[in-house]
C-alpha cells in the first residue's frame, strides 16, 4: 500500500497487466512516445516496446474498430480515446460492433476490449473538450461503463476491466489525474458492478460517481454541520448499476439525491431515478431529485464554466429540498 | 468475342481478360472445384430469393450472385485459418470460406441451427471456426475488424492473413482511407479486396465520385495496388495469390479492385427504377463473361466432358436442395429463453 495519484494508479494497473498477458496492448493517438497528454501511459512504450503501445494517426473509427477486431481475434487492446468528446467519432465501430458482435454471432466471439476515455470538464477547455457522454452508452445493450473516482478503484477496476470478455468503457476524469489516495501494490481487483459506501448516513442519499464523488463528499460534510446525516454512494459501475446498494440505504434514508457531471436532460440520474421509482417507490419520503450540469454545452470562460457544472451548492441544495418535502 | 460486343464489355470493365490458359499453382481438378464453387453460391442465393419471396426467409436479403468469381478467386488462395470480413452482401464469402450451406440457410430461417442461433440473419453470417469473422450489415464499417484481425495476425506472428471484402460504396466511407493508411504503416498482413459493382443501392458510382479506379487510392496510402476484372476468377486468384505471398512475407497489405457490374437489384424485390433502359440493354451483353459462364466455357474449352461439367452443376443444385430440406424439416425455432443469452460473456445476463 502507498500514496498514488489516480494517473499513477491506472498506469500501474495498465503495467501490471501488461506484464501479467502478452496480448494486452494499448493504441491511440499519442500513447507512445508521449505517454498521452495527461502521462497516464508515460513510460509503457519504453517497457514494452512502440509495437505494443501504440501511437496511431488521428483516425479514430478505424484504430477503434482494429482494435475491435484484434479483441474479436484474440488480443486485449485498451484503447485511448483523447477525450470522451471525441468519442463520437469511434461510435459506429463500439454500438454497432463491439456492443453487438457476440450476440449477433450467437456467442462464437469474445470481445475483451477496454476503451479508456478520459471525460470531464474544468480550466475552460470549453464545449469540445469537456462533456461527459457515459449517457449515450447506457442506452446500448452489450457494454459495461465504469467511472471510478478513487486511486486504488482506478486500478482496481482497470485490471478487472482488462480481464473482462466484454467490450467496456472506462471513463477516467481528468479533473482526478492528480488525486492522491491509497493504492495497494500488485495484485488488486475491484469487483465490476458493485458501488462503494463512501459515508454512511440516515437522513438521504447521496448517488455519484467519478468527479462527482468529491463534490459530493464537500457538500455530505457541510450538511453534516447543519445537522443532516447523507449517505454518499459512489457507483464506481454504471452498467451494471449495484441497485441492490442503492435501494437497500434508500430503505434506510427514504430520500435521494443522485449527482453527475453530465448535464441533467437525458443523464443516467433520470434512469436511475426512474429505476428507484418503480423498485422502491413505497420506501420513499420525497420525490428523488437530480443535479447536473446545465443543459447547454460547456462555456469557455470560467465563471461561466463553474456555473454550468454542478457544485457543493447545488448539492447541498437539492438535499435541502428533498429533505424539507416541498 | 466479336469486337463490338468486346468494346461493350470494356465499357464497363477496362480490364477485361479473357480465361484462356491454367493459372500457375492450379490444377483442372482445382478449376473444378472452383466451378462447382461458384454454381453453389449461385444456386444457395437462387434459392434464397425463392425462400424470401414466399416468406421463408426474413429481412433483407442480397443476392451475391454474379460476383462469384471474386469470393471463390480470393478464398481459393487462403489458408483455412485466415480472417475474412464480409458484408451485407456476404453469402459468397462466407460459401467460398468453407462454411455449410446447411447452417448457412439455417440462419437465414432464422433457427437454433444457423450459424448465429438465428439472431444474426443474411446481414452477419459468421463463423469463426472457419476463419469468417462475421459480416456487417453497415457500408465500411468491417474495413476496421478486418484490419484488426491482420493488426492481431502480426502481434501474435502466426502468419494468417485478413481479407476484407467491400464494395465500392465503401471506398467513400472514412474508415476505408483509414485503414489503408494504418495498414501501410504498419505493413499489416490485410487484403483490401474491392467488389466494384457500380452501384450503391440505387446510386451509379460514377455520379457521386470523380476519379472511378479505386486501386489509384491504395497508390496514395503507399499500398500496392491492382485492377482486375472481377467477373475472370483466375484472374482474382492469381491477384490474391500474389497479395497473399506478400502479406505473409511480412510486406504489408493490397489493395485489389476487382471491377464487375451489379446484374441484380441491390436486394431482392428492388425493382431497379434507378436503372435506364438504355443501361439496362447496355449491360445486357455482360451475360455473356458472368463468372458461371465464363468458367463453365472454359472448363469444356480446356477438355472436360460436357457431362461431367453438367454433373458439377447439378451436384451444387442438389446440395442446396438438401439445405433447403435440412431448414425445413430438421431445424427448430429459438425459444424466448435464449433472449438474453450471449449478449454477454461467460452467461451472464444484465437486465
Amino acid at each position: 500500500m502507498s500514496k498514488k495519484t489516480v494517473r499513477e494508479a491506472l498506469n500501474e494497473g495498465i503495467r501490471e497487466e501488461m506484464l501479467r498477458d502478452e496480448d494486452v496492448f494499448v493504441i491511440g493517438c499519442d500513447v507512445g512516445v508521449r505517454g498521452n497528454p495527461f502521462g497516464v501511459t508515460m513510460g509503457l512504450g519504453n517497457e514494452f516496446g512502440f509495437d505494443r503501445v501504440i501511437d496511431a494517426p488521428i483516425s479514430e473509427p478505424s484504430f477503434t474498430g482494429m482494435a475491435i477486431g484484434a479483441a474479436a481475434t484474440g488480443m486485449r487492446p485498451i484503447v485511448e480515446i483523447m477525450f470522451s468528446d471525441w468519442i463520437t467519432l469511434s461510435s459506429d465501430q463500439i454500438i454497432n460492433v463491439a456492443a453487438k458482435m457476440r450476440y449477433m454471432f450467437g456467442g462464437k466471439v469474445e470481445m475483451p476490449v477496454v476503451i479508456r476515455i478520459p471525460m470531464g470538464a474544468g480550466g475552460g477547455q470549453a464545449a469540445q473538450h469537456s462533456q461527459c457522454l457515459e449517457a449515450w452508452f447506457n442506452h446500448i445493450p452489450g457494454l459495461k461503463i465504469i467511472a471510478p473516482y478513487e486511486p486504488a478503484d482506478c486500478k482496481g477496476l482497470l485490471k478487472s476491466a482488462i480481464r473482462e470478455n466484454n467490450p467496456i468503457l472506462y471513463f477516467e476524469h481528468k479533473r482526478t489525474y492528480a488525486l492522491k489516495g491509497e493504492v495497494p501494490d500488485g495484485e488488486y481487483l475491484v469487483e465490476i458492478g458493485k458501488a462503494n459506501i463512501r459515508k454512511e448516513g440516515t437522513d438521504v442519499t447521496i448517488i455519484t460517481y467519478s468527479a462527482m464523488v468529491k463534490t459530493c463528499d464537500a457538500a455530505a460534510k457541510k450538511l453534516e454541520e447543519e445537522g443532516i446525516s447523507c449517505e454518499v454512494i459512489d457507483l464506481r459501475t454504471l452498467l451494471p448499476l449495484d441497485y441492490e446498494t442503492v435501494i437497500n440505504s434508500i430503505k434506510k434514508t427514504s430520500r435521494v439525491v443522485v449527482v453527475h457531471e453530465a448535464p441533467v436532460r437525458g443523464g443516467i440520474g433520470s434512469d436511475i431515478v426512474a429505476e428507484i421509482n418503480e423498485r422502491a417507490f413505497d420506501y420513499l419520503d420525497a420525490p428523488p431529485l437530480r443535479v447536473g450540469s446545465l443543459n447547454i454545452p460547456v462555456p469557455y470562460n470560467l465563471t461561466l464554466e463553474a456555473a454550468t457544472l454542478p457544485s457543493v451548492d447545488s448539492v447541498m441544495n437539492a438535499v435541502k429540498k428533498v429533505m424539507s418535502n416541498e | 468475342m466479336e469486337q463490338s460486343k468486346l468494346d461493350q464489355v470494356k465499357k464497363y470493365i477496362p480490364c477485361y481478360k479473357p480465361m484462356e490458359k491454367l493459372p500457375e499453382g492450379l490444377t483442372i481438378e482445382d478449376v473444378k472445384q472452383m466451378f462447382y464453387d461458384i454454381c453453389l453460391i449461385r444456386e444457395f442465393d437462387l434459392k434464397a430469393k425463392d425462400k424470401w419471396r414466399s416468406g421463408k426467409i426474413g429481412g433483407f436479403c442480397h443476392a451475391y450472385y454474379y460476383a462469384e468469381a471474386i469470393a471463390v478467386g480470393a478464398c481459393k488462395a487462403l489458408n483455412p485459418d485466415d480472417y475474412i470480413t464480409s458484408t451485407h452482401r456476404g453469402h459468397g464469402h462466407v460459401l467460398a470460406k468453407g462454411a455449410s450451406p446447411d447452417y448457412m440457410l439455417a440462419e437465414l430461417y432464422g433457427k437454433v441451427e444457423g450459424y448465429n442461433k438465428g439472431k444474426g440473419g443474411s446481414m452477419h453470417l459468421a463463423d469463426v471456426d472457419s476463419g469468417i469473422m462475421g459480416a456487417t450489415g453497415i457500408v465500411g464499417n468491417g474495413i476496421p475488424p478486418a484490419t484488426g484481425a491482420g493488426l492481431s495476425a502480426k502481434m501474435k506472428k502466426n502468419g494468417k492473413v485478413s481479407v476484407s471484402f467491400f464494395g465500392d460504396g465503401a471506398t467513400n466511407q472514412g474508415t476505408f482511407a483509414e485503414c489503408l493508411n494504418m495498414a501501410a504503416a504498419w505493413d499489416l498482413p490485410v487484403i483490401f479486396m474491392c467488389e466494384y459493382n457500380q452501384w450503391g443501392i440505387g446510386t451509379d458510382f460514377h455520379r457521386v465520385s470523380r476519379e472511378h479506379d479505386i486501386y489509384k487510392r491504395g497508390i496514395g496510402y503507399g499500398v500496392p495496388s491492382v485492377q482486375i476484372d472481377g467477373f475472370n476468377v483466375f484472374e482474382v486468384y492469381e491477384a490474391m495469390k500474389e497479395a497473399v505471398a506478400r502479406a505473409r512475407r511480412g510486406e504489408g497489405p493490397t489493395l485489389i479492385e476487382a471491377k464487375f457490374m451489379r446484374l441484380l437489384g441491390h436486394h431482392v424485390g428492388d425493382d431497379q427504377s434507378y436503372r435506364t433502359e438504355e443501361d439496362i440493354n447496355d449491360i445486357a451483353v455482360l451475360y455473356e463473361v458472368e463468372p458461371l459462364v465464363r468458367t463453365r466455357e472454359f472448363l469444356i474449352e480446356y477438355g472436360v466432358d460436357p457431362k461431367e461439367v453438367e454433373g458439377i452443376e447439378q451436384k451444387a443444385v442438389d446440395r442446396i436442395l438438401r439445405s433447403v430440406e435440412f431448414c425445413e424439416n430438421e431445424c427448430t425455432e429459438p425459444t424466448l429463453d435464449t433472449l438474453y443469452v450471449d449478449v454477454f460473456a461467460d452467461g451472464e445476463i444484465i437486465i
